[in-house]
């Protein structure tokens, strides 16, 4: 690592702590890409078997070419912009819905020192960025110029907003728990405790305590991700395609690219925050990323699960489920464990 | 010109500009992306004086919540240009003067010896210090009770929208998800049991 960052400034100079950030963030989002496209591969194969077909097999063995020959594919065709399309925007849509996917990235650590920058305040940071998905979206729809776009854009942008203030009070309680705005320290704070003490650590992370905020915080993100069985921004069999019906090529995939980024995001967030990251569930095994990936695959298992189970919920049960049962639970939640730590059963010193 | 200085001045150029688009720009959508450009480089201008805190909140509270509702609205609404630029040279006068007024009040305030911001150094934070931390304790111990005041006058606030746009109860025909949600199989479906009856 030393002979490297003098190889490095021997051959930059000054401006070698630049190019070494742009390293690390190529080596972040260059793995994520490739996470993305086998995510839709294993989403086919996945819902595949739940249905008892075989998935794609076609495009090398056991079909695993397959998400770059779509790749390739969708760069080959011609992106047509509408006659009546704001064109400025309509092309500036699919980046603003992919950019806030990918700079979440810049403060998910990975290991205790692993993390690209690792501020004070990194999960208000992920809270800010990802409150930005919305507006790819929003003017996609706007800038197609056309009734089913923006339909399913007004769909899209009031269930972003309203699950948002769920998954917000989530993690005030988790950030309450844990005492630090940090990611890495909220991973280290699940680390200790009782069953941690007697070797099992699994049941010191914070999904048992706040089991209730677990389960709305991932459901909540399945509706931020507009994924099934709360995807009635796309909704095929009312409004065709929804806010990307008019995108074509790879503007559609980037669409595309976005949502799967953000499923993994999602992922990532609830193994950070709630499955205690990194950290090893029983004490004699060493803690290490392997972990944090095995979580992460685990979550997104969730997400092809929930597709291939439920149907897709009307959009009134929607906003009722949000605004209705979440947002009172949430709140009820964060004063119970409020009076629970003020208690002396506190389990958080 | 050292990094912070060239980083400040090249976020003020864009907000500067943004600003001026806000008001300047034809069409009304185009004015609220600017806008939103304007809060998003204000934020950045913020974590230069390390309120690392405020910005997040800025771009959480303004950007993600406020001007999604305002772009819904505005995105909506069908906007007659013309109408709106009639009266223009009338009303010049008197917009003038207010506009003039508000200069004059935000050089003073600006140009206090209480004001100068970029120059002073923020009191009593050490430099590893939790930027939301001072500012939790602050708001719990000497502000508090201008931070409830606050609180209280938000919540007349949600109170009052409230009022103003309810309109009594629906007269209209329409479905109760709760009710829908508790219904079971056996309070709509009758299974009849009988015996079978042969075809003669």
């Amino acid at each position: 690592m030393d002979t490297l960052m003098q190889f490095g400034t021997g051959v930059f100079g000054t401006a070698w702590p630049a190019v070494w950030t742009l390293i690390k963030i190529v080596l972040i989002v260059a793995p994520l890409m490739l996470g993305v496209a086998y995510l839709t591969y294993a989403e086919r194969k996945v819902i595949g078997y739940m249905q008892v077909r075989i998935g794609p097999n076609r495009v090398g063995p056991l079909g695993l070419l397959q998400p770059i020959a779509d790749g390739v594919k969708l760069l080959l065709k011609e992106i047509v912009v509408p006659s009546g399309a704001n064109r400025f925007l309509f092309v500036i849509a699919p980046m603003l819905s992919l950019a806030p996917a990918l700079a979440a990235w810049a403060v998910v650590p990975f290991t205790d020192t692993l993390v690209l920058a690792d501020i004070d305040a990194s999960l208000l940071y992920i809270l800010a960025i990802g409150s930005m998905g919305v507006y790819g979206v929003v003017l996609a729809g706007w800038a197609s110029n056309s009734k089913y776009a923006f339909l399913g854009a007004m769909r899209a942008a009031a269930q972003i907003v309203s699950y948002e203030i769920a998954m917000g009070f989530a993690l005030v309680v988790v950030l309450m728990v844990s005492g630090s705005l940090n990611l890495v320290d909220i991973v280290q704070s699940q680390q200790k405790g009782t069953f941690a003490d007697m070797g099992l650590n699994f049941l010191s992370w914070n999904w048992l305590p706040l089991l209730p905020l677990f389960v709305v915080y991932f459901i909540s993100g399945v509706a931020e991700t507009n994924r099934a069985p709360f995807d009635v921004a796309e909704g095929e069999s009312e409004i065709v395609a929804g806010f990307h019906v008019d995108y074509s090529g790879m503007a559609f995939a980037v669409f595309f690219l976005a949502e799967y980024a953000e499923m993994i995001l999602i992922a990532t967030l609830t193994s950070l925050l709630f499955l205690g990251g990194w950290s090893s569930p029983v004490a004699f095994l060493p803690d290490g990323i392997v972990w944090l990936l095995a979580k992460i695959c685990f979550m997104l298992l969730f997400f092809l699960w929930f597709r291939a189970t439920f149907p897709r919920y009307r959009y009134d049960h929607i906003m009722r489920l949000g605004w209705k049962v979440f947002i009172p639970l949430t709140v009820v939640w964060l004063f119970v464990v409020g009076i629970w730590m003020m208690s002396p059963l506190n389990i958080w010193k | 010109m050292d990094f912070k200085t060239t980083v400040f001045f090249f976020l003020s150029a864009i907000l500067i500009f943004a600003g001026l688009r806000v008001i300047t720009a034809r069409n009304p959508v185009h004015a609220v992306l600017h806008l939103i450009l304007a809060f998003f480089t204000s934020a950045g201008l913020w974590l230069l004086l390390q309120a690392e805190f405020l910005a997040m909140v800025l771009v959480m509270v303004y950007i993600g919540a406020v001007m999604v509702l305002f772009l819904f609205v505005v995105m909506m609404l069908d906007i007659n240009l013309d109408q709106l630029r009639q009266g223009f040279w009338k009303y010049l006068p008197l917009g003038a003067v207010i506009g003039i007024l508000i200069a004059i009040e935000m050089g003073m305030v600006l140009g206090s010896r209480y004001f100068q911001v970029l120059d002073s150094e923020v009191p009593g934070v050490a430099a590893n210090a939790s930027n939301t931390r001072e500012l939790g304790a602050l708001l719990s111990t000497d502000y508090v009770y201008p931070f409830e005041l606050a609180a209280v006058v938000l919540l007349v606030a949600i109170v009052a929208a409230v009022a103003l746009t309810f309109r009594g109860p629906k007269k209209t025909r329409y479905t109760d998800p709760a009710a829908q949600i508790r219904v079971k199989a056996a309070d709509r479906v009758r299974v009849v049991k009988m015996p079978v009856e042969k075809q003669d």
